[in-house]
């Protein structure tokens, strides 16, 4: 394929990735900028900050929002690391056997998946609302980690069995072969095969629990104290919450520098594994 | 374990199962018992927190519940459905809803197709380039609403300014973005264009890769024009990935909620069917008719899949990966 550009082209093509590439990063650097700014310069509608300040940072990490922010952060942390956890296991099992063994009832479940994916999120938190708060899951992690599990499993068990479908299956029959049982067969030859793709599947499950804000605004109340786990609510969910320090001096800085650190971990997997999350994403939607 | 197994066999098992298989009735039942046991956890908790869910929110949806008042809960049929259906507030939201749903998925169908075009053919910046269009996606979709509204806010904004510098005045600096219904909208789905545009044209990428490169050529040697071999060679070829990559946006832009609730709260008559549906339970506490408008939302997304599958004929086993 690139034989066939011509440097005219070529050039052209490189011209044109301009614009992606401000239009990507513009509302990215505004917001950088916003947390940037120092206490009332925030509102001087200036794109780039003139006086650059670590206030808001300050404010949100040991300052006034500390007890709202900190716990915010664990439990978004710690949540969503269970929540990717369980769903990549559950679906790791469950795309092996769709990808590998012959058995009635794939279907359903493919089909179970593909229902749950486009069921609207929205529409289970009034039931979930009202059993969760008679159960006592209202505001615990157990509460948010279980709905987040709906939104990571479909998505989690097409890309996988695509991925599965890929592996050299011949090294897991002649396992068999040797005398391993399927059991054994898949632990110690098909898992570290699987790995990548389960690593893969991973990210982009945390990307969506992560991003989550309908179960996070509904099912939880309070962000609690940090390492007490007596909240569940997770910084997206909180970031509403914030509080300017006075009349003079908007949340917005505080929100921008909250957005910030809470951008961090997931650009920094981004960089590093862009490939894998690109071929996760399409996996499951584009058969190859 | 036993039982389930030979009921399952008998119920599809010779037609389904390889011939190769078949002689080796032993290997093929422990094979059966081994993909139910795997598959069956996550069965079990997708069914878990969306049927049980869903079964209860129609449940629900029959009475009149409020959690305030503990004397409401008596049953009422379908009154709930009655009220709602007959409110200008839900139509006013399946509206905004479908709207919104409309104009992001054509702007977001064709910036992403010009993306995916750009990154299939791209040379120099390739990697970056790729790199950076995933951004996006990864930021969570509250993060974007709160850097567009923040953009807009005649307060705190760059967006009005800059467009008064550019029109040397024409456009008020000023301008309260969220003080009107339309401009409110036109900021909404900035934010939400925005932050999906890249996944789109990363689906349209593959489906692109898929496209035969000798037809393209055949085209180009023929004397067909850039659009002509878009129209006729690349769009044709690629229809399939194209349909389902609408579906799956199509979908998650009915239900909008994040950028609206952030942005507006529903305020100048924002209000999505998704917003609408938090509002009666979570701020106004009715449970019986929040749930109502649950199961209608589920009934819209049906019925959008539905359209999808019957008028465009989007093949969806695609998606299933089977």
């Amino acid at each position: 394929m690139a034989a066939e550009i011509s440097p005219k082209a070529k050039a052209w093509l490189a011209v044109a990735a301009v614009p992606i590439i401000i239009y990507t990063l513009l509302p990215i650097g505004w917001i950088l900028s916003l947390s940037l700014k120092g206490g009332t310069s925030i509102n001087d509608r200036n794109y780039f900050p003139r006086k650059w300040s670590w206030d808001s940072y300050k404010y949100i990490f040991t300052g006034g929002a500390h007890d709202l922010f900190v716990p915010a952060l664990i439990n978004s942390i710690g949540i969503c690391l269970i929540a990717t956890i369980v769903g990549v296991a559950l679906s790791a099992f469950a795309a092996y056997g769709i990808a590998r063994l012959e058995f009635p009832g794939k279907r359903l479940i493919l089909n179970t998946a593909l229902l749950t994916a486009f069921f609207p999120a929205i529409s289970l938190v009034t039931p979930l609302f009202n059993v969760w708060r008679s159960v006592g899951l209202y505001n615990t992690w157990l509460g948010l980690i279980i709905p987040y599990l709906s939104l990571t499993l479909p998505i989690s068990i097409w890309t996988l069995s695509a991925f599965f479908r890929q592996i050299p299956w011949e090294m897991e029959q002649a396992a068999q072969v040797d005398g391993a049982t399927s059991w054994q067969a898949f632990r110690k030859v098909v898992l570290p095969l699987a790995a990548p793709g389960v690593f893969t599947v991973a990210i982009i499950s945390f990307f969506t629990a992560w991003n989550d804000f309908v179960y996070a605004t509904s099912l939880s109340s309070t962000p609690g104290k940090a390492w007490h786990f007596d909240g569940a609510q997770t910084v997206p969910a909180t970031l509403g919450y914030f509080t300017g320090k006075s009349n003079f001096i908007p949340a917005t800085g505080f929100v921008a520098a909250a957005a910030v650190v809470v951008t961090i971990p997931v650009v920094i997997l981004v960089l590093f594994f862009q490939k894998r999350i690109v071929a996760g994403l399409t996996a499951g939607a584009v058969k190859g | 374990m036993t039982a389930t197994v030979e009921q399952a066999t008998g119920e599809q098992g010779p037609a389904h199962a390889k011939p190769a298989r078949r002689r080796l009735s032993d290997r093929a039942r422990q094979e059966r018992a081994l993909g139910w046991k795997l598959a069956a956890p996550a069965l079990i908790v997708m069914l878990a927190v969306v049927a049980y869910p869903i079964i209860n929110a129609v449940y629900l949806s029959l009475f009149d519940k409020r959690i305030t008042d503990p004397h409401s809960g008596s049953f009422i049929w379908f009154r709930n459905y009655k009220v709602i259906l007959t409110d200008s507030l839900w139509w006013h939201a399946v509206e905004v809803s479908t709207l919104i749903m409309v104009i992001t998925v054509i702007i977001e169908f064709v910036l992403g197709m010009a993306l995916a075009m750009v990154m299939n053919k791209i040379i120099i910046p390739r990697r970056t380039l790729r790199t950076i269009v995933l951004i996006p996606y990864s930021i969570i979709t509250v993060v974007s609403a709160y850097g567009w509204q923040y953009a807009f806010a005649p307060t705190s904004g760059y967006i009005s300014k800059w467009l008064s510098a550019i029109s040397g005045g024409a456009f008020d600096s000023n301008y309260d973005w969220f003080g009107h219904h339309w401009s409110a909208l036109i900021a909404i789905m900035c934010s939400e264009v925005w932050k999906t545009t890249p996944f789109m044209s990363l689906l349209l990428l593959a489906g692109l890769a898929q496209v035969p490169g000798e037809l393209q050529e055949a085209a180009e040697v023929d004397g067909a024009t850039f659009w002509e071999r878009l129209r006729r060679v690349t769009l044709p070829s690629m229809k399939a990935a194209i349909m389902v990559a609408v579906l799956f946006r199509a979908l998650d832009a009915f239900r909008i909620f994040d950028n609206i609730f952030i942005m507006t709260k529903g305020s100048q008559s924002t209000t999505s069917v998704g917003v609408l549906a938090y509002d009666q339970t979570l701020t106004r506490s009715e449970v019986g008719l929040g749930s109502a408008i649950s199961v209608l939302l589920f009934v819209c997304v049906v019925i959008i899949t539905f359209i999808f599958v019957k008028v465009f004929r989007t093949d969806l086993s695609r998606v299933s990966g089977d």
